[in-house]
């Protein structure tokens, strides 16, 4: 037998190609979409309270965040996801009854906020003493500069690396399949997965594959564009009055005035 | 040209002031006396604690002892973040806001600390820069201004919160040659106009000029402090004669 024929065969097969896609788009697509988009929501903000916690002065709000960063950084994806998953469901089935999908999201945001946490608080420390001084002297509170000042700059500085983090979240959402969803909670790879196991043919795996990629390269590319904008100075989004978003260089102003 | 409209100057004093970071004693009983409406530079060698003892003034640092008093009320028990909005301060390093426009460099204090409403706050702003010749780079980035020009607006945007005293650490020393007089003449303007400044300077000739009073500062202490002419042409502590004979 032609090895490469059985992989053609194994891989390429149009028609178990055509028969997934449907149920691929209408209900693969949407669930790792609502995965991880709200993962990726709450991920961010538990990151920024990870990142500001971090930074702290306060020993009782620093080093509950390291911890915190450690053990959801050191840990296997796989594993956080199925030891919350099973470790809360009971928890979970008060709450929401016998639904593993906000468990689901749940890992999915601890684990990206160990991360995105890190993120941050590297952005926020690469900017100079000298910004927090220049934002004190004008009478805001520390809270006030933090929000208004470092905190916008420090994270368009690490805009990429962020992106990043999303993408790898994207790909993480694969994992939840581990909770036992129903069949309309399958994300893309269940999808794939399911259609692989009773066809016996693998081409609706490779399908789910080409779906990641078709959200991940143009994020991947997005992150090159907003790292070219962030080093040329230029915007890249309408301001909002107080996070406004446009990018500047992210040189340094200068030596610390002391 | 005035480069203030309606600020209310009030007479400053910093008395015995003490500063240690660890074993370090930074400022090790410093005092000074501004009264209202006048201009105190304070001169001497690098490291002699002239930025600290500025910072213990709006409180940036807080001194180990000693008082800092406006219209002879000390402000120590005040809250920091209020007193601030009293005493504009301009750095040697600018510090602008370097994603934020000119404008929004200015009018971001007054929105978010004087709760001005937009409009409101972008036409002080706009005035503000006019002041100090700078209106139509409102739209600018900090980082498209020349050094002179960012000083300016950092000026532009301390006087907008309409302070009673204004303090200026070595406001000129990261500047091009060419570039310091444009920020001089701003703050000779602003002296005449009858701010209460204190002006921690290596520009000599500023002093000698628009100060009223000269203080010179050597290891944590103002040695002698007087009007310039005395202070210039007829120093008494041999330091500061050691240090005028090195700068002049």
């Amino acid at each position: 037998m032609d090895p490469l024929r059985t992989l053609w065969e194994t891989f390429f097969d149009w028609d178990a190609m055509r028969e997934a896609l449907p149920e691929m788009l209408t209900v693969g697509l949407p669930n790792t979409l609502i995965l991880a988009v709200s993962a990726a929501l709450l991920g961010s903000v538990l990151g920024m309270l990870l990142a500001v916690a971090g930074i702290s002065r306060t020993r009782w709000l620093r080093w509950p965040a390291r911890v915190y960063t450690d053990v959801f950084r050191g840990l296997p994806a796989a594993a956080t996801i199925l030891l919350i998953g099973v470790g809360l469901a009971p928890l979970g089935m008060q709450v929401w009854g016998p639904n593993p999908y906000p468990l689901g999201v749940l890992a999915l945001s601890l684990i990206a906020a160990a991360y995105i946490g890190e993120i941050f608080r590297s952005g926020i420390q690469s900017v100079e003493a000298a910004q927090l001084e220049g934002a004190r002297a004008l009478g805001f509170s520390w809270g006030e500069a933090m929000r208004l000042v470092i905190i916008p700059q420090g994270v368009r500085r690490v805009l990429p690396a962020w992106v990043n983090q999303l993408i790898a979240l994207i790909k993480d959402s694969s994992l939840v399949y581990f909770l036992g969803l129903v069949a309309s909670q399958r994300e893309l790879f269940r999808i794939g997965q399911d259609y692989a196991a009773t066809t016996g043919n693998e081409s609706a795996l490779l399908l789910a594959g080409l779906c990641y990629l078709a959200l991940t390269v143009p994020l991947t590319h997005a992150v090159n564009w907003i790292d070219r904008r962030l080093r040329q100075g230029r915007a890249v989004a309408a301001p909002d009055p107080d996070l406004d978003v446009d990018l500047v260089p992210a040189g340094p102003t200068g030596k610390d005035p002391r | 040209m005035t480069t203030t409209t309606t600020a209310t100057s009030v007479s400053l004093a910093v008395r015995d002031v003490h500063l240690a970071f660890g074993a370090h004693r930074v400022l090790r009983g410093a005092g000074l006396a501004v009264a209202r409406g006048a201009t105190a530079c304070v001169i001497g060698p690098s490291g002699s604690g002239k930025s600290t003892l500025l910072r213990t003034i709006n409180r940036l640092i807080e001194p180990d002892r000693g008082d800092v008093l406006l219209d002879g009320r000390s402000v120590l028990g005040d809250d920091p973040d209020a007193l601030r909005q009293r005493i504009g301060m301009v750095f040697q390093q600018f510090n602008l806001f370097p994603h934020m426009s000119v404008l929004r460099n200015i009018t971001l204090a007054l929105r978010k600390l004087k709760k001005l409403p937009e409009d409101e706050a972008a036409q002080l702003a706009r005035e503000q820069l006019d002041l100090v010749g700078l209106a139509a780079k409102a739209d600018a980035r900090p980082a498209q201004l020349s050094g002179g020009q960012q000083q300016r607006v950092a000026i532009a945007r301390a006087l907008a919160l309409r302070p009673q005293v204004m303090l200026f650490d070595e406001a000129t020393s990261a500047l091009d040659p060419e570039l310091v007089k444009g920020v001089l003449g701003v703050m000779a303007d602003l002296s005449a106009a009858g701010m209460t400044m204190v002006v921690v300077t290596h520009e000599m000739g500023f002093a000698r000029e628009v100060a009223d009073t000269v203080a010179f500062m050597d290891a944590g202490v103002v040695l002698e402090a007087g009007e310039p002419a005395a202070v210039f042409e007829s120093p008494e502590h041999p330091r500061l004669r050691r240090f005028l004979s090195q700068v002049l």
